[in-house]
């Protein structure tokens, strides 16, 4: 149904409204402020509700507002100084009001506040204490003369100091004699298994295990030799390392990749490697394979499949394998790597780790089962 | 008070309480930042840090596109845990010619800032494509993709041009050779006596291990040199930084 006021927002206004128009403290004659103005009709009975509403505040107000309870008995002085006892005392109004809510002026908890200005002056003494202020050509330095460099140096110095006696100790005994000293191989197999968790985990896995092409630590077959002098300088050296002219090294062909050997003949080859590990195979691809085998495998892995350490050469005939499906040899792995070529790599560490942590690495993995 | 009877007229004002806090924000901008590029101390002089090979670069960009930096920093802070698992805290040196740099102080998986050399391409790989088969606790996505989309140096003139503009010194040379230097690097058998020169101590091999040059070559060439370029067996930081 249409109002008449929404066409003439100038129409004269009604007695009522310009009663409620003075409720409110607007002037009915302004059309700004009219009441009769539509524009104004929200905000007009905004404010005549939020009159109301605060005249029933006033009239309604508990007397507990006022700290007396109705009925209350009167209390001892300690009851009221007990929290429990403590009545609600009105505070001082900021004056902001909106809506009838009014915004009170209490004071911020005194813990809080205490602790906000025990934290500038503690910023003052910082300030001056450490490095902090920008300058032309620098910055203050502070007056205790230390920089976050100075100490991480400290703190690294300080265990440094701590482990000295024996890591020296460690670092000037032959190898093969560690073994027979047991602060040594306290020491070793504690700060070893440290060094290890650190920095051979991520290849070698947990305890030793090894993964695919990340050889196994824990049993007794060795591609470069498991003694504790050969542990210690694949570990100082890494095995093919492109960050160490000292690396172990040596490269199985790519027999397949290079064309040195067609499908049939990587084929017959497989099936004897197969043979070799008395694993299921191909008897007359075998017996063809051992030719091949014979022209080009026999330098490295020789002529019954037992490798060559000096090379990095493995055991063909155990059941070791390092590369392996889920743990298994697989014949179309034996054929990929035959085809590809492995070349498998391990850092040098002799730049991020110190002789005596590699010392003590070394003598952990030694000690992991298969050392010899 | 008088001041507070003033700081009224802010609060009750939206655009001058805006324009007064943008004025405190600038001036407490300008006395954090502005000192950083005039003084001399703010980066120390390094021997050794030079700006990424064009295949580093590419790596970058394709390290930055996959979002490592949502869970790796690139950051070595000096304390002695960290100092002691990652190396050497990072300079600010060897940050220097990153745009944009890659610190952070959210550590999802572990810190890069020093990752080159520790790891062997081959690992990098078995990890990238299954993070799981290396670190069976890993959550780190599997990014196998990388190592099927081949790329091309199209765009590297450019990329090289823009690194330019913001002040890695490039010099017209690399940038001329820099389609030459980016093929190179990833060849093992092309010649590399002008990479070599242009950006010493870089690494040519076939990063991925297969055919071509593939989005995981450049990844791996810009892992294998973090934190690889100053040589600390020799260098000696200032400690008064």
């Amino acid at each position: 149904m249409a109002d008449p006021r929404d066409q003439d927002p100038n129409a004269t206004p009604t007695p009522r409204e310009e009663q409620v128009a003075r409720n409110v403290g607007a002037d009915p004659t302004d059309p700004h402020e009219s009441p009769a103005n539509p524009d104004n009709r929200i905000s007009v009975s905004r404010r005549a509700a939020d009159a109301e509403n605060a005249q029933q505040i006033i009239e309604n107000a508990p007397e507990t507002l006022t700290g007396v309870k109705p009925g209350a008995r009167p209390t001892s002085r300690m009851s009221q100084r007990r929290r429990v006892g403590k009545n609600v005392v009105e505070v001082q109004s900021t004056g902001h009001s909106w809506d009838g809510i009014e915004e009170y002026d209490n004071p911020l908890p005194r813990w809080w506040l205490w602790t906000f200005y025990a934290t500038i002056v503690w910023s003052v003494g910082y300030v001056l204490a450490y490095p902090a202020i920008p300058l032309i050509h620098g910055s203050t330095q502070g007056f205790i003369g230390t920089t976050p460099r100075d100490e991480v140096a400290v703190d690294i110095k300080r265990f440094a100091d701590a482990n000295a006696p024996i890591q020296q100790k460690l670092a000037s005994v032959e190898l093969g004699t560690i073994k027979d000293d047991p602060e040594l191989v306290n020491y070793t197999a504690n700060a070893g298994r440290a060094v290890f968790n650190t920095w051979c985990v991520q290849c070698h896995q947990a305890g030793g295990a090894g993964a695919s092409g990340y050889p196994a630590l824990v049993d007794d077959d060795w591609l470069w030799g498991g003694t504790i002098d050969d542990i210690h300088t694949t570990i100082l050296h890494g095995i093919r390392s492109p960050d160490d002219p000292d690396s172990r090294y040596s490269e199985m062909p790519r027999f397949g990749a290079d064309g040195i050997l067609d499908a049939a003949q990587i084929d017959q080859v497989t099936n004897y490697v197969l043979a070799l590990a008395k694993l299921p195979h191909d008897t007359a691809k075998a017996e063809a394979g051992a030719t091949v085998y014979a022209d080009n495998c026999v330098a490295c892995h020789m002529e019954d499949g037992t490798g060559d350490r000096a090379q990095g050469a493995p055991n063909l005939t155990d059941a070791v394998w390092l590369y392996s499906e889920q743990g298994r040899p697989t014949e179309a792995r034996i054929r990929q790597i035959i085809h590809d070529g492995p070349f498998g790599v391990m850092p040098a560490w002799s730049q991020r780790l110190s002789e005596a942590d590699i010392r003590a690495v070394a003598s952990y993995v030694h000690s992991l089962g298969g050392g010899e | 008070m008088a001041i507070l009877d003033h700081h009224k007229i802010l609060e009750k004002n939206a655009t001058l309480l805006l324009v007064f806090s943008f004025l405190v924000v600038t001036i407490g901008g300008i006395v954090e930042i502005a000192p950083l590029f005039y003084l001399e101390n703010t980066i120390e002089k390094v021997e050794g840090v030079r700006p990424y090979t064009p295949l580093e670069l590419t790596g970058r960009d394709i390290y930055v596109r996959e979002g490592c930096y949502v869970c790796h920093s690139q950051m070595i802070r000096p304390m002695r845990d960290e100092v002691e698992r990652y190396g050497h805290y990072s300079l600010a040196a060897e940050s220097m010619y990153d745009h944009p740099f890659q610190w952070g102080s959210k550590r999802t998986g572990p810190d890069l800032a020093r990752v080159g050399g520790r790891y062997s391409d081959e690992w990098h790989i078995d990890h990238l494509i299954n993070p799981q088969s290396v670190v069976p606790e890993s959550i780190m996505p599997g990014y196998g993709f990388l190592r099927d989309r081949m790329i091309e140096p199209t765009h590297i003139d450019a990329r090289i041009t823009a690194d330019r503009r913001v002040g890695v010194p490039y010099s017209d040379e690399m940038l001329a050779e820099a389609r030459a230097d980016w093929l190179a690097q990833a060849n093992p058998d092309a010649d590399a006596a002008g990479l070599q020169e242009r950006y010493p101590g870089a690494q040519q091999r076939n990063f991925d291990r297969q055919a071509g040059v593939s989005e995981m070559d450049a990844l791996i060439a810009y892992l294998q040199v973090l934190g690889t370029m100053v040589d600390f067996s020799t260098f000696q930081p200032d400690q008064h930084r």
